[in-house]
């Protein structure tokens, strides 16, 4: 019998997720893929897949999950309370869970969106290359929707491989504040100085119109300069649409792949996942930055990415969490938890 | 079809830490679509490194590169020397495709509407259709919807005041200058003129796009019953010439 995992109840918003569908926007078809790619990349690495795997994708609260067959190895890159069969377990490392053993995922202490990877990804078609699930166009993942309870995820490794666990110390992982870079461009002469200035020098806050597709913000209006209408072009990842209303919409993994308002920015690749971690009511700054410091965020933000097998450490288990290993944990991470 | 008039200088914009747009021009017009879907393909034939998939648009091609490989400013300067060079082209052959369309009726409700509008009668819009030469503009909003630029100026009226919740799937519309080819069932202020009993895009079949940027359409009328035929068809796919200065047939795969 092949192992699956079966759904027990699913959270608000669960998705199997990969880098996204790529080389189809020509003929319409969305990216998708992980919002959050680091933390999607740290789930991942925990169980020793490679960095593009298909994982889920919770959105405030996650997932509960029993393993049918197996055993299973398994874990979970979110700031949540986790449990198998009830005992609390801790988060950031492998777990190898056996038949009949149910993990349950709580709601998320910070931020949007949590992952949870299983060793060898789940057994699932790729659709246009990519297990990325785009929900408006049932597209992907496990018939192109969310999780639902009942739902039996199949998976590659029929049991787990015979090694010990890793972990990661989250404080490790950089921190996110509240400033967003951007470049700005493509279409910033759509707008006035005092729009652009606007843009830049004031705060805007999350609203509740957020989701996969696109973030809308709360804040003072943008000025354009000539309508708010261009001859429909592409739209890259973190560009900041501006409507007829003057409030910024930044889209995200889930965007369509043309559209007509012009675009002030877009906010450089990383940052595009900090946002996707803001709950609705948290502020933000966006500051501008040229195309070599981009180029600069981005080869450091790779390099994290590349290097995250090197952050895992060996545990013996559960035991991980004693007050020694946490005392090492601080001597080498020396950096303060930046996630909420 | 080659360039008439000369294009504007192409202008290059930032589009984040991992794109950048090429811009041929501004608006909707034959000429500066042709141009763009050129450049997309000699960017193709250039094979320049670094760059992850391109996005041609009606005047524009979003060019999104892997930073690790390579950055803005060397890839910006090949791709405006590509464009620079646009102009030399000569034709190049272009598929045409022969949509075929069950027009009015319970397929396409609203063509009385659009005859009313326009002065004329609804054989007369079916024949302005069916001898228009229409052009793939772009795919975008929905995978595989086609945006149709050729749409005889005597038919151009704006959309639905009320959109539709639900239009059907192979679905033939028209909406302001633009005609256009929607795949899946989805909601649309655009006019239903028709249906094709062909899948312009179909998961299950390798390439599962029929129609792409740049492809030219002519539709033919066919009747309730042929409609019923072909869609009832396994497999079925529309006929398709290549076009150039000399028209040769390719392909007659509904024989």
């Amino acid at each position: 019998m092949t192992t699956h995992l079966r759904v027990a109840a699913a959270g608000p918003s669960s998705t199997i997720q990969d880098r996204g569908r790529v080389g189809y926007q020509r003929y319409g078809v969305s990216v998708a893929g992980a919002a959050d790619p680091l933390l999607h990349a740290v789930a991942n690495a925990l169980v020793g897949n490679r960095p593009g795997e298909g994982a889920v994708e919770f959105t405030l609260a996650g997932d509960s999950v029993t393993v049918e067959g197996g055993p299973v190895r398994i874990a979970v890159a979110a700031d949540a309370e986790l449990t198998v069969d009830g005992e609390a377990v801790p988060g950031w490392t492998s777990l190898r869970l056996t038949d009949g053993q149910t993990l349950r995922i709580g709601s998320l202490r910070s931020g949007m969106r949590g992952y949870w990877a299983v060793e060898g990804g789940f057994a699932l078609q790729p659709v246009l290359g990519s297990v990325a699930t785009h929900i408006r166009s049932r597209m992907g993942g496990l018939d192109g929707g969310a999780l639902k309870a009942g739902d039996r995820l199949p998976l590659s490794h029929d049991r787990a491989a015979d090694r010990g666990e890793h972990c990661l110390d989250p404080s490790l992982l950089p921190a996110r504040g509240d400033r967003l870079r951007v470049m700005l461009g493509p279409q910033q002469d759509y707008f006035t100085s005092a729009g652009i200035e606007a843009f830049l020098e004031e705060g805007y806050t999350v609203s509740h119109e957020a989701d996969r597709m696109g973030c809308r913000l709360d804040g003072p209006v943008i000025e354009h300069s000539r309508g708010f209408n261009i001859t429909s072009d592409g739209i890259p990842l973190g560009a900041v649409q501006v409507p007829g209303t003057g409030r910024p919409i930044v889209l995200l993994a889930d965007r369509q792949t043309t559209g007509g308002y012009p675009k002030i920015a877009c906010v450089v690749g990383p940052d595009v996942a900090a946002l996707a971690q803001m709950r609705p009511g948290q502020r933000l700054r966006f500051s501008a930055v040229d195309a070599a410091e981009a180029g600069r965020i981005q080869a450091r933000h790779r390099e994290l990415v590349d290097g995250l097998p090197a952050l895992l450490q060996s545990t013996g288990g559960f035991a991980l969490y004693d007050s020694g290993r946490l005392l090492g944990f601080n001597l080498i991470g020396g950096a303060v938890t930046g996630w909420d | 079809m080659s360039v008439t008039t000369p294009l504007p200088a192409p202008v290059l914009r930032a589009a984040g830490d991992s794109a950048l747009i090429v811009e041929l021009g501004d608006g909707i017009a034959p000429d500066l679509n042709a141009a763009v879907h050129r450049l997309d393909r000699r960017i193709a034939e250039a094979r320049l490194p670094g760059i992850v998939e391109t996005v041609p648009t009606y005047r524009s091609i979003l060019v999104q590169f892997d930073p690790a490989v390579t950055a803005a400013e060397p890839l910006g300067q090949s791709l405006l020397g590509l464009a620079s060079e646009l102009t030399q082209a000569a034709a190049e052959p272009q598929l045409r495709w022969i949509v075929p369309v069950c027009f009015g009726g319970a397929h396409g409700e609203d063509l009385d509407e659009v005859a009313r509008r326009s002065g004329l009668s609804m054989e007369e819009v079916v024949r302005l259709h069916c001898t228009a030469d229409y052009r793939v503009y772009m795919l975008g909003f929905s995978p595989g919807f086609a945006y149709l630029g050729g749409l005889p100026e005597v038919l151009h009226q704006p959309r639905r005041e009320n959109p539709r919740l639900v239009t059907p799937a192979g679905s033939v519309m028209q909406g302001g200058a633009q005609a256009a080819i929607s795949p899946i069932a989805m909601p649309s202020g655009w006019h239903l003129l028709g249906r094709t009993p062909a899948r312009t895009f179909d998961l299950k079949r390798e390439p599962p796009f029929l129609l792409a940027p740049g492809d030219r359409i002519r539709f033919t009328a066919i009747s309730a019953a042929e409609y019923d035929r072909l869609e009832g068809m396994s497999g079925y796919l529309p006929d398709c010439e290549t076009v150039t200065p000399s028209v040769a047939l390719m392909q007659g795969a509904a024989a």
